[in-house]
């Protein structure tokens, strides 16, 4: 279980607990954490659950695949700092992390 | 906004995104949600994929938590049907007689599997693969070694065969076209899946006419011109049928589903239908179409409850569509049916990734991507945008897509 926190682009904070074992991106979902649609239901194909992780945290998670990569690449407003919630599970470590939803997404 | 009473028929991935968006966008009025199977709105397709494996819990299917329709005010009454609606009283009645009243309704009825009209396709052990329920019957006649026909080589039976064989069973698709995915795919895409499957260990058999279907007290084989093939159990693959019978009763009008407007609006001003039960005019592909896909079913319950709360239609989308088999993930942009001209990047021949751009009048129209997700990515900009592109470019696998405009 982890507590991960959100900024939106409405200015809000959403924190969250979210259990081991879960994506990010489901744990959003489920607490209806505006931006995070997820259309493909967490498959790696839609790329509409990009999250900006900060730099402090981003050697701490999994590291991206091949098709994450490619995904991101065309994400409107990606940066070197983004990823898609879906491809990272959660661990007891990502307590405490915080992330932030791009401008494209809301 | 206020005072409104909603009442949505049907629980799918339309009926959930649509209670969804109205959270979002914070709408004021009653929701009832009538859905005929016992749960909450969840996604199909991982039915064929991951659920089935057993790799994914029930849980993880729904869209949302029970919570949350709890916390939006929902009303769900699951495992119930509405039988008619009732225009004039703007009231819908259910299946035990009861009714409820509507300020709006919301037709989401999805579609139902195709079944087979062949003799003996009432013995047991012939089955559709459509809803947890169906997956649940399926999987408890999966064990190792025992042998699994599927009748249709589309999307849902390929990619049940695929799990199946990775689970130690003997897999044999029956196509009665002349190639797999004959609907969603080009001819080259086809070949390679056929490939990819014999490679698994899956016989595939195109061209097949089934005759029927024999056994003693349940299925024991499927009887094909020229063919016999023993299974303990056949699943149906065969397309589907858009559940339109309520709204035609009511007299709203359908032409291969319920038509309706840009925001999802039939004739009646008072009911909207969304979903795989709908034909609607696509306006980047110029054409009414009934689209079967995830993609349609998330965007119409959008349009639907922008127009509802009153808001700007949310902008146009290429439609899209995935499938996962084995290690290839097949990600489709466009509609590929009225193409002039196929473009290969890669090899279909060798490997697993590749791209097939199909390109109409010089204009990118579609593009079947394998394990190619940037082609897919930019296909899906570029169909958007109507862009023409230039054909040996698209080729080159070393000039990026973005450049390939012409």
């Amino acid at each position: 279980m982890a507590k991960i926190t959100f900024e939106t682009t409405d200015g809000q904070e959403h924190t969250i607990d979210i259990a081991n074992g879960l994506s990010i991106m489901e744990g959003a979902v489920r607490n209806m954490v505006p931006g995070i649609d997820a259309d493909c239901g967490g498959t790696c194909s839609c790329a509409t659950c990009m999250v900006y992780v900060p730099p402090e945290w981003a050697g701490k998670l999994p590291p991206k695949k091949s098709d994450e990569e490619a995904m991101i690449e065309f994400c409107p407003l990606h940066n070197e700092t983004s990823r898609l919630s879906c491809q990272i599970d959660v661990t007891d470590e990502m307590d405490g992390l915080r992330l932030k939803v791009p401008e494209s997404q809301r | 906004m206020t005072g409104q009473q909603l009442v949505v028929v049907g629980a799918g991935h339309a009926a959930g995104q649509l209670v969804a968006s109205l959270a979002q966008e914070k709408f004021t009025g009653s929701v009832t949600l009538v859905g005929d199977e016992p749960y909450l709105p969840y996604q199909r397709p991982p039915l064929s994929k991951k659920f089935l494996a057993g790799e994914l819990a029930l849980d993880r299917l729904y869209l949302k938590p029970a919570a949350f329709y709890e916390k939006f005010g929902t009303r769900l009454l699951l495992g119930r049907r509405v039988e008619r609606i009732d225009r004039p009283a703007h009231r819908v009645v259910l299946d035990d007689g009861s009714s409820l009243d509507y300020t709006t309704l919301v037709i989401a009825t999805g579609s139902r599997a195709r079944t087979l009209s062949l003799p003996g396709a009432e013995l047991p052990g012939i089955v559709s693969l459509r809803s947890i329920t169906d997956v649940e019957a399926i999987r408890a006649r999966f064990p190792a070694g025992r042998s699994l026909a599927v009748v249709g080589g589309g999307y849902i039976g390929l990619e049940l065969a695929a799990v199946a064989v990775k689970l130690g069973l003997a897999v044999t698709v029956l196509e009665a076209a002349p190639r797999l995915m004959m609907r969603g795919v080009g001819p080259v895409v086809s070949s390679f899946y056929e490939r990819l499957h014999r490679e698994e260990g899956v016989a595939i058999h195109t061209g097949v006419a089934v005759k029927g279907f024999e056994g003693d007290r349940r299925v024991e084989r499927v009887v094909c011109e020229g063919l016999q093939v023993p299974a303990d159990l056949v699943v149906a693959g065969v397309g589907a049928l858009p559940n339109v019978e309520l709204a035609q009763a009511a007299g709203l009008a359908t032409t291969n589903g319920i038509d309706v407007d840009a925001r999802c609006r039939t004739g009646d001003p008072a009911i909207y239908a969304i979903g795989d039960c709908t034909n609607q005019h696509h306006p980047l592909l110029d054409r009414r179409l009934r689209l079967e896909s995830v993609h349609n079913a998330l965007e119409q319950g959008r349009m639907a409850a922008a127009a509802i709360c009153n808001l700007p239609a949310p902008p146009d989308q290429v439609p899209w569509f995935w499938s996962d088999q084995y290690d290839v993930k097949l990600q489709t942009a466009g509609l590929s049916d009225r193409h002039d001209q196929a473009i290969i990047r890669g090899r279909p021949d060798e490997g697993r990734s590749f791209a097939v751009f199909y390109l109409s009048d010089g204009v990118l129209v579609a593009c079947d991507a394998m394990n190619r997700a940037a082609e897919f990515m930019m296909s899906k900009i570029l169909v958007g945008a109507r862009a023409r592109v230039d054909a040996a470019k698209l080729a080159d696998e070393r000039v990026a897509v973005k450049d390939c405009r012409s």
